[in-house]
Protein backbone atom coordinates (compact mmCIF):
# COMPACT_ATOMS: atom_id res chain seq x y z
CA UNK A 1 0.00 0.00 0.00
CA UNK A 2 2.70 2.47 0.98
CA UNK A 3 4.28 2.03 -2.45
CA UNK A 4 1.19 3.61 -3.94
CA UNK A 5 1.69 6.84 -2.01
CA UNK A 6 3.94 8.73 -4.47
CA UNK A 7 1.59 7.98 -7.37
CA UNK A 8 -1.42 8.99 -5.28
CA UNK A 9 0.38 12.16 -4.20
CA UNK A 10 0.98 13.12 -7.85
CA UNK A 11 -2.70 12.61 -8.63
CA UNK A 12 -3.79 14.69 -5.68
CA UNK A 13 -1.31 17.45 -6.46
CA UNK A 14 -2.58 17.55 -10.04
CA UNK A 15 -6.18 17.71 -8.90
CA UNK A 16 -5.51 20.24 -6.16
CA UNK A 17 -6.36 23.15 -8.43
CA UNK A 18 -9.92 24.24 -9.17
CA UNK A 19 -9.31 24.72 -12.90
CA UNK A 20 -7.75 21.30 -13.30
CA UNK A 21 -10.48 19.68 -11.25
CA UNK A 22 -13.02 21.40 -13.46
CA UNK A 23 -11.27 20.14 -16.62
CA UNK A 24 -11.31 16.60 -15.26
CA UNK A 25 -15.00 16.70 -14.42
CA UNK A 26 -15.73 18.20 -17.85
CA UNK A 27 -13.88 15.31 -19.52
CA UNK A 28 -15.72 12.92 -17.20
CA UNK A 29 -19.07 14.34 -18.14
CA UNK A 30 -18.70 15.04 -21.85
CA UNK A 31 -16.01 12.60 -22.94
CA UNK A 32 -12.92 13.29 -25.11
CA UNK A 33 -12.74 16.81 -26.52
CA UNK A 34 -10.51 19.48 -28.03
CA UNK A 35 -8.85 22.42 -26.29
CA UNK A 36 -11.29 24.72 -28.07
CA UNK A 37 -14.28 22.98 -26.50
CA UNK A 38 -12.61 22.74 -23.12
CA UNK A 39 -11.88 26.46 -23.19
CA UNK A 40 -15.39 27.34 -24.35
CA UNK A 41 -17.42 29.09 -21.70
CA UNK A 42 -14.50 29.61 -19.31
CA UNK A 43 -12.55 32.76 -18.67
CA UNK A 44 -9.29 30.84 -18.79
CA UNK A 45 -7.07 31.30 -21.85
CA UNK A 46 -6.30 28.49 -24.27
CA UNK A 47 -2.64 28.61 -23.26
CA UNK A 48 -3.53 28.29 -19.59
CA UNK A 49 -5.86 25.38 -20.28
CA UNK A 50 -3.10 23.67 -22.29
CA UNK A 51 -0.70 24.09 -19.37
CA UNK A 52 -3.23 22.62 -16.96
CA UNK A 53 -3.90 19.67 -19.27
CA UNK A 54 -0.18 19.02 -19.53
CA UNK A 55 0.08 18.98 -15.74
CA UNK A 56 -2.78 16.47 -15.64
CA UNK A 57 -1.04 14.41 -18.35
CA UNK A 58 2.17 14.36 -16.27
CA UNK A 59 0.18 12.79 -13.44
CA UNK A 60 -1.23 10.26 -15.89
CA UNK A 61 -4.78 11.54 -15.55
CA UNK A 62 -5.35 12.54 -19.18
CA UNK A 63 -3.72 11.88 -22.53
CA UNK A 64 -4.02 13.56 -25.88
CA UNK A 65 -4.06 12.34 -29.47
CA UNK A 66 -3.85 14.32 -32.68
CA UNK A 67 -6.91 14.51 -34.83
CA UNK A 68 -6.02 16.53 -37.89
CA UNK A 69 -4.98 19.95 -36.63
CA UNK A 70 -6.49 19.47 -33.21
CA UNK A 71 -5.36 17.63 -30.14
CA UNK A 72 -8.17 15.66 -28.49
CA UNK A 73 -7.90 15.17 -24.74
CA UNK A 74 -9.16 12.03 -23.07
CA UNK A 75 -9.54 11.15 -19.44
CA UNK A 76 -7.57 8.14 -18.21
CA UNK A 77 -10.38 6.73 -16.15
CA UNK A 78 -8.32 3.74 -15.16
CA UNK A 79 -5.97 6.07 -13.39
CA UNK A 80 -8.77 7.89 -11.66
CA UNK A 81 -10.11 4.78 -10.14
CA UNK A 82 -11.98 1.95 -11.73
CA UNK A 83 -15.36 0.52 -10.87
CA UNK A 84 -13.91 -1.18 -7.85
CA UNK A 85 -12.83 2.08 -6.30
CA UNK A 86 -16.26 3.56 -6.82
CA UNK A 87 -17.81 0.62 -5.02
CA UNK A 88 -15.19 0.89 -2.27
CA UNK A 89 -16.31 4.45 -1.77
CA UNK A 90 -20.01 3.55 -1.60
CA UNK A 91 -19.12 0.69 0.69
CA UNK A 92 -17.20 3.02 3.03
CA UNK A 93 -20.21 5.33 3.18
CA UNK A 94 -22.47 2.45 4.13
CA UNK A 95 -20.01 1.56 6.88
CA UNK A 96 -20.26 5.11 8.17
CA UNK A 97 -24.06 5.06 7.93
CA UNK A 98 -24.18 1.73 9.79
CA UNK A 99 -22.01 3.22 12.54
CA UNK A 100 -24.56 5.99 12.95
CA UNK A 101 -27.47 3.54 12.94
CA UNK A 102 -25.66 1.52 15.60
CA UNK A 103 -25.28 4.60 17.78
CA UNK A 104 -28.92 5.45 17.18
CA UNK A 105 -30.41 2.08 18.13
CA UNK A 106 -27.91 0.97 20.76
CA UNK A 107 -27.44 4.16 22.75
CA UNK A 108 -30.36 6.49 22.18
CA UNK A 109 -33.69 5.03 22.88
CA UNK A 110 -34.78 7.91 20.64
CA UNK A 111 -38.49 7.81 19.95
CA UNK B 1 -11.22 -2.04 -17.05
CA UNK B 2 -11.80 -4.54 -14.29
CA UNK B 3 -15.08 -6.35 -14.23
CA UNK B 4 -17.79 -4.30 -12.60
CA UNK B 5 -19.26 -5.89 -9.49
CA UNK B 6 -23.00 -5.29 -9.58
CA UNK B 7 -23.74 -5.41 -5.88
CA UNK B 8 -22.38 -4.92 -2.42
CA UNK B 9 -23.61 -6.67 0.69
CA UNK B 10 -23.08 -5.72 4.34
CA UNK B 11 -24.20 -7.78 7.30
CA UNK B 12 -23.95 -6.41 10.82
CA UNK B 13 -25.32 -7.34 14.23
CA UNK B 14 -26.87 -4.51 16.21
CA UNK B 15 -27.28 -4.82 19.97
CA UNK B 16 -30.90 -3.75 19.94
CA UNK B 17 -34.21 -5.58 19.61
CA UNK B 18 -35.61 -6.05 16.13
CA UNK B 19 -38.59 -3.82 16.76
CA UNK B 20 -36.24 -0.96 17.70
CA UNK B 21 -34.15 -1.43 14.54
CA UNK B 22 -37.27 -1.71 12.39
CA UNK B 23 -38.50 1.66 13.63
CA UNK B 24 -35.07 3.20 13.03
CA UNK B 25 -35.08 2.14 9.36
CA UNK B 26 -38.79 2.34 8.48
CA UNK B 27 -39.88 5.56 10.19
CA UNK B 28 -38.80 8.34 7.84
CA UNK B 29 -38.08 10.70 10.73
CA UNK B 30 -35.92 8.19 12.59
CA UNK B 31 -34.18 7.13 9.38
CA UNK B 32 -33.31 10.77 8.74
CA UNK B 33 -31.96 11.23 12.26
CA UNK B 34 -29.17 8.69 11.87
CA UNK B 35 -28.67 8.70 8.11
CA UNK B 36 -28.46 12.47 7.83
CA UNK B 37 -31.44 13.58 5.81
CA UNK B 38 -34.85 15.13 6.17
CA UNK B 39 -37.48 13.07 4.37
CA UNK B 40 -41.10 14.20 4.57
CA UNK B 41 -43.84 11.63 4.65
CA UNK B 42 -44.03 7.98 5.59
CA UNK B 43 -42.20 5.12 3.89
CA UNK B 44 -44.96 3.34 2.03
CA UNK B 45 -44.55 1.07 -0.98
CA UNK B 46 -44.32 3.09 -4.19
CA UNK B 47 -43.84 6.44 -2.46
CA UNK B 48 -41.41 8.80 -4.19
CA UNK B 49 -40.02 10.96 -1.41
CA UNK B 50 -38.20 14.18 -2.11
CA UNK B 51 -36.25 15.47 0.86
CA UNK B 52 -32.98 17.16 1.65
CA UNK B 53 -29.64 16.34 3.23
CA UNK B 54 -29.69 17.30 6.93
CA UNK B 55 -26.75 16.56 9.23
CA UNK B 56 -27.05 13.42 11.34
CA UNK B 57 -28.24 13.82 14.92
CA UNK B 58 -26.17 11.00 16.36
CA UNK B 59 -22.56 11.95 15.69
CA UNK B 60 -21.41 15.58 16.02
CA UNK B 61 -18.19 14.94 14.09
CA UNK B 62 -20.02 13.42 11.13
CA UNK B 63 -22.66 16.13 11.37
CA UNK B 64 -19.94 18.75 10.87
CA UNK B 65 -18.78 16.92 7.73
CA UNK B 66 -22.34 16.75 6.40
CA UNK B 67 -23.09 20.38 7.20
CA UNK B 68 -21.86 21.77 3.83
CA UNK B 69 -24.37 19.48 2.10
CA UNK B 70 -27.34 20.61 4.17
CA UNK B 71 -30.38 21.38 2.03
CA UNK B 72 -29.15 19.51 -1.03
CA UNK B 73 -31.86 17.40 -2.62
CA UNK B 74 -32.15 13.80 -1.49
CA UNK B 75 -34.69 11.52 -3.15
CA UNK B 76 -35.69 7.93 -2.68
CA UNK B 77 -38.48 5.75 -4.05
CA UNK B 78 -39.76 3.13 -1.65
CA UNK B 79 -40.23 -0.29 -3.24
CA UNK B 80 -41.24 -2.72 -0.53
CA UNK B 81 -42.23 -2.43 3.11
CA UNK B 82 -42.60 -5.75 4.94
CA UNK B 83 -42.99 -4.87 8.63
CA UNK B 84 -40.19 -6.07 10.90
CA UNK B 85 -38.48 -7.81 7.99
CA UNK B 86 -37.67 -5.82 4.89
CA UNK B 87 -37.49 -2.28 3.57
CA UNK B 88 -36.27 -1.60 0.06
CA UNK B 89 -35.86 1.60 -1.91
CA UNK B 90 -34.25 2.96 -5.06
CA UNK B 91 -31.95 5.95 -5.17
CA UNK B 92 -28.96 7.48 -6.87
CA UNK B 93 -26.18 6.24 -4.59
CA UNK B 94 -24.92 9.07 -2.40
CA UNK B 95 -25.73 11.54 -5.15
CA UNK B 96 -24.60 14.92 -3.89
CA UNK B 97 -22.51 16.41 -6.66
CA UNK B 98 -23.66 20.03 -6.92
CA UNK B 99 -25.37 21.06 -10.11
CA UNK B 100 -25.47 17.56 -11.53
CA UNK B 101 -28.78 16.25 -12.81
CA UNK B 102 -28.99 12.60 -11.82
CA UNK B 103 -32.50 12.11 -13.15
CA UNK B 104 -31.39 10.44 -16.38
CA UNK B 105 -29.02 8.01 -14.65
CA UNK B 106 -30.06 4.56 -13.50
CA UNK B 107 -30.84 4.05 -9.83
CA UNK B 108 -29.56 1.33 -7.53
CA UNK B 109 -31.78 -0.82 -5.33
CA UNK B 110 -31.10 -0.81 -1.59
CA UNK B 111 -32.58 -3.58 0.54
CA UNK B 112 -32.47 -3.63 4.33
CA UNK B 113 -33.40 -7.02 5.77
CA UNK B 114 -33.76 -7.81 9.48
CA UNK B 115 -33.47 -11.09 11.37
CA UNK B 116 -33.32 -12.01 15.05
CA UNK B 117 -29.88 -12.61 16.50
CA UNK B 118 -28.76 -13.81 19.90
CA UNK B 119 -32.20 -15.15 20.81
CA UNK B 120 -33.90 -11.84 20.08
CA UNK B 121 -31.56 -9.70 22.18
CA UNK B 122 -29.87 -8.45 19.03
CA UNK B 123 -30.75 -7.91 15.39
CA UNK B 124 -28.94 -8.92 12.26
CA UNK B 125 -29.16 -6.30 9.53
CA UNK B 126 -28.21 -7.13 5.96
CA UNK B 127 -27.88 -4.26 3.52
CA UNK B 128 -27.70 -5.14 -0.16
CA UNK B 129 -27.23 -2.48 -2.81
CA UNK B 130 -27.41 -3.67 -6.41
CA UNK B 131 -27.49 -2.24 -9.91
CA UNK B 132 -24.02 -0.70 -10.05
CA UNK B 133 -23.29 -2.24 -13.44
CA UNK B 134 -25.77 0.23 -14.94
CA UNK B 135 -24.07 3.31 -13.53
CA UNK B 136 -22.20 5.20 -16.27
CA UNK B 137 -18.44 5.15 -16.20
CA UNK B 138 -18.33 8.93 -16.00
CA UNK B 139 -20.33 8.81 -12.79
CA UNK B 140 -17.97 6.30 -11.30
CA UNK B 141 -14.95 8.38 -12.19
CA UNK B 142 -16.64 11.58 -11.05
CA UNK B 143 -17.31 10.06 -7.66
CA UNK B 144 -13.57 9.99 -7.23
CA UNK B 145 -12.87 13.48 -8.48
CA UNK B 146 -15.69 15.93 -8.38
CA UNK B 147 -17.99 15.16 -5.52
CA UNK B 148 -17.35 15.87 -1.92
CA UNK B 149 -17.89 12.41 -0.55
CA UNK B 150 -15.65 10.35 -2.79
CA UNK B 151 -13.12 13.11 -2.68
CA UNK B 152 -13.21 13.39 1.10
CA UNK B 153 -12.90 9.65 1.43
CA UNK B 154 -9.90 9.50 -0.87
CA UNK B 155 -8.34 12.44 0.95
CA UNK B 156 -8.62 10.56 4.20
CA UNK B 157 -6.89 7.58 2.62
CA UNK B 158 -4.06 9.72 1.35
CA UNK B 159 -3.80 11.45 4.71
CA UNK B 160 -3.33 8.06 6.28
CA UNK B 161 -0.48 7.33 3.87
CA UNK B 162 1.34 10.56 4.53
CA UNK B 163 0.87 10.68 8.28
CA UNK B 164 2.42 7.28 8.83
Amino acid sequence: MAALAPAAAAVFAALGDPTRLHLVSQLCRDGPQSIARLTDGTDVSRQAVTKHLEALADAGLVRSARDGRERIWTLQTKRLGDARRYLDDISARWDEAIDRLRQFVERDRGD
Amino acid sequence: MSEIPDRLVKTVTLRAPRERVWRAISDSRQFGAWFGCDLPGPFTAGAHIVGTIAPTQVDPEVATMQEPHRGKPFEITIERVEPMTRLSFRWHPFAIEPGHDYASEPTTLVELVLADADGGAATELTITESGFAGIPLARRAAAFTANAGGWAHQCRLVQRYVER
